[in-house]
């Protein structure tokens, strides 16, 4: 019976000498050896002379980007999800070098896919230059002087991150045994194929034999790793809920006083529930009938400094969700009113709510000074506030906030009697 | 009433269209689209970076999968490379870009609209990467949808631009009022072999196959190349077949564009906005014509291509004011060019939003 062909019949597009070519062949007989469909096997190829090969093969075949050729091929790998299909990943010494993280990441993670790295210790497709795999003292056409120092072990590294099957093999002859046991194996696999370059590196090198340079650069031809245990398993969520349930609903039930927007800023600290505090009054205003919007404002590193909330109510819908200036400041922190204190200079009216311990800031709004964190504490200061500000407004009744917080998990651990305005 | 933000109604409606898989690097403000994704989305990923998460996505797109990420400018630029790679390959997904303020990292949690340029400018040789606008808490769910349809429609990369204020504010909406999505059709070559991958039919659209099917050979390419997917240099046959990749863009155009026109007879000016300052000019528009002025408002949703009625529109307003958040004037530059047009003038925020009363002042200049 003849072998399944996962080549055309058409010649193979390399000069000659080079170890691309046998590359080519040895993955043909490997992949002969596994009895494979050929559209079992998606080939993804990376950027370089090895590259152009895809056209050569009967497989399924995908042709990307400089460097990417891994992450786009675990991409493929995880998407199928299908250990019965191969992903065969054609790389070199470029492209690993670019995509090194490609590499490592999907070493770490598993990805089912083999990596053949054509490692020929130098960038052939753009005359010679070298690449952070060539070898010390290997010169190249633009490193005439030769390397300073030695390339990447990548078998060592891929080991170390988890490769399930990690071989390096000198390109000459039949290897295609080795290729084989890495298409078996479960997981991440690579296998590094030593090569040298005819056009550049033979004539930068005369007179220097692969398995020499190999030998001179520690780069041990052997097994380094064979454990296959770990294999990747695109995540799966089988019943995800839609996120519109009916938790997000805010029942109305009570009535408001309210005939025209207002926009409200409470700024205090991070950490003393700022946020949590003006969602529960934007909730309040919907029950209330109101419409509402509410965003913050906070520095990157949420857990310190000022915490702002900007909320507004409005009898209306509400397009515009921006206000540069407030119609009612509510600071409860020193924090709060380093970041507020230029929205409170801009008031021209409407109120200031600060608590008692602090400087007033300049301003044109009616200020009220009121012991928001001796009554409830720091960390309970915003949430009292909005109580006061319910209180002092009249918005709305203050069963509707009270109402919000007693739905909430927070009112297990916070007694109501400490909010509420005495 | 329900109280949440518009990243929760992007993602539902994304998934409801047939979205099946997000992939992403965490960034402010994109942050909520990817806290929810992992929840709400069958498959979830995690990438280690952005030109990971595009490649991933491009893999998962050849084969079958319909995936969605969700980035902010730093991010977008990583995956800049692999947004053409995958325009060229003819991988549908969609890329929501939430703005934020700019250059560089710029401010992480300041909005912005500053990015319309830059995916203007994404695809070299000046192809077109598909963009739909969110305007409103409705759009959050209208457009997210649109955007998975478009890609599927036009196997290609779109981008569903918003921005922070936009996906992150909370606020109070029915969604009683949200109309039902259902998923796309997703055909796959039925034909007989061997399938070229880039054989387009009249729509200039290729019919789909996935690379996890033993009946026909797929190949894919970002390389110049034939129908088959196989590398050209410049043949006439490979050139078409680029030059396929901009014209199914345009012939295509009426089936996703999107706009909202409030257009009042006898008006001089029309207000022009997108993104979140489409809202300040919805409000604009209200109170000018509280006050007993004429005015129409277009608020253009698809943004990429550029769909001609938009400037039918505005030849028959004597003056155009147009709102964004960025320095230069974006849109205005994309609809009119550098050169302008006569009465054309622009209302322009940095680090901050534009408020209605400030394009009601640039409407009533000059009456």
């Amino acid at each position: 019976m003849s072998e399944t062909r996962f080549l055309t019949e058409s010649e193979l597009p390399y000069c000659k000498g080079c170890g691309h070519l046998l590359v080519a062949q040895n993955t043909e007989r490997a992949l002969q050896k596994l009895r494979l469909d050929p559209l079992d096997v998606v080939l993804v190829t990376d950027i370089g002379c090895h590259g152009i090969i895809d056209k050569s093969f009967r497989t399924h075949t995908i042709h990307g980007l400089h460097g990417r050729a891994v992450a786009l091929g675990a991409g493929v790998s995880a998407g199928m999800n299908d250990p019965a299909r191969k992903v065969v990943v054609f790389i070199g010494d470029g492209g690993a070098t670019i995509g090194m993280q490609h590499l490592i990441g999907a070493a770490h993670l598993g990805f089912n896919l083999t990596v053949v790295l054509h490692n020929n210790m130098l960038y052939g497709m753009t005359g010679g230059q070298p690449s952070e795999f060539t070898p010390q003292g290997f010169r190249t056409p633009t490193l005439p002087a030769g390397a300073a120092r030695a390339g990447y072990d990548i078998c060592e590294l891929m080991a170390a991150a988890g490769a399930s099957y990690v071989s390096r093999v000198i390109g000459v002859g039949d290897y295609s045994d080795t290729l084989a046991k890495a298409f078996r194996s479960k997981g991440f696999s690579l296998v590094e194929v030593m090569e040298i370059c005819p056009s550049y590196g033979v004539k930068s090198n005369p007179g220097m034999k692969l398995a020499r340079v190999v030998e001179e650069a520690g780069l041990a031809v052997k097994v380094f790793t064979c454990r296959g245990d770990k294999s990747y398993k695109t995540p799966a969520s089988n019943d995800p809920q839609s996120l519109l349930g009916p938790a997000l609903a805010v029942e109305a039930g009570h009535a408001h006083r309210l005939d025209k927007p207002i926009g409200i800023m409470l700024s205090g600290s991070a950490g003393e529930g700022i946020q949590s505090a003006a969602e529960m009054f934007a909730k309040a205003a919907i029950s209330a009938g109101l419409h509402a919007t509410k965003k913050g404002s906070y520095p990157v590193t949420v857990g310190v400094g000022f915490s702002a909330s900007e909320i507004i109510v409005s009898p209306e819908t509400i397009l515009y969700t921006g206000s540069a200036t407030p119609d009612v400041l509510i600071i409860t922190s020193a924090d709060g009113l380093g970041y507020a204190r230029a929205a409170a200079g801009r008031m021209k009216g409407g109120l200031l709510m600060i608590d008692q311990s602090l400087d007033l800031p300049e301003t044109g709004a009616e200020v009220v000074r009121l012991p928001f964190r001796e009554r409830a504490g720091g960390r309970n200061s915003a949430l009292h506030s909005m109580f006061q500000l319910v209180e002092r407004t009249g918005i709305f009744p203050l069963e509707a906030l009270k109402g919000v917080f007693l739905a909430d998990r927070m009112s297990g651990k916070i007694d109501i009697a400490t909010l509420l305005p005495q | 009433m329900s109280f949440l933000d518009g990243s929760r109604l992007i993602t539902e409606a994304c998934v409801q269209a047939g979205a099946d898989v997000f992939i992403g690097y965490p960034i402010t403000p994109a942050n909520l689209l990817y806290l929810y994704a992992g929840s709400r989305y069958p498959t979830m990923l995690a990438a280690p970076d952005e030109i990971t998460t595009l490649q991933w996505m491009s893999g998962f797109a050849a084969a079958g999968r319909l995936p969605v990420t969700a980035t902010s400018f730093p991010g977008y630029s990583l995956m800049a490379e692999s947004v053409n790679m995958a325009f060229m390959m003819e991988l549908p997904m969609v890329i929501i870009l939430v703005q934020r303020l700019g250059p560089a990292t710029g401010t992480a949690t300041c909005g912005a609209q500053g990015d319309l340029s830059v995916i203007q400018g994404t695809l070299s040789g000046g192809f077109t990467l598909p963009t739909l606008c969110i305007s409103s808490v409705q759009d959050c769910w209208d457009l997210s949808a649109e955007a998975v349809r478009a890609a599927v429609r036009l196997r290609s990369p779109v981008v569903l631009l918003t921005s922070k204020e936009m996906a992150m504010t909370v606020l109070s909406f029915d969604t009683s009022q949200l109309g039902e999505i259902r998923p796309p059709d997703r055909p796959c070559y039925s034909g007989e072999g061997p399938y070229h991958p880039y054989r387009a039919a009249e729509d200039l659209v290729p019919p789909f196959l996935p690379v996890n099917q033993n009946r026909f050979q797929v190949r894919l390419t970002a390389s110049t190349h034939d129908t088959r997917g196989i590398l050209q240099n410049t043949t006439e046959e490979a050139l078409d077949n680029t030059r396929r990749l901009q014209a199914k863009l345009h012939k295509n155009l009426d089936s996703y564009t999107l706009y909202e026109l409030d257009e009042e007879e006898g008006a001089e000016v029309l207000l022009i906005s997108y993104d979140v300052t489409a809202q300040a000019a919805r409000e604009a528009a209200r109170s000018l014509r509280a006050k007993g002025r004429k005015i129409s408002l277009l608020v253009p949703k698809t943004l990429l291509p550029v769909p001609p009625i938009y400037l039918d529109i505005a030849a028959r307003h004597p003056r155009v004011v147009i709102a964004e958040e960025n320095i230069s004037g974006q849109l205005r530059t994309l609809l009119f060019g550098a050169a302008g047009r006569k009465g054309l003038s622009g209302v322009n925020g940095l680090g901050r939003m534009i408020s209605p009363g400030e394009i009601v002042e640039q409407a009533v200049r000059g009456e």
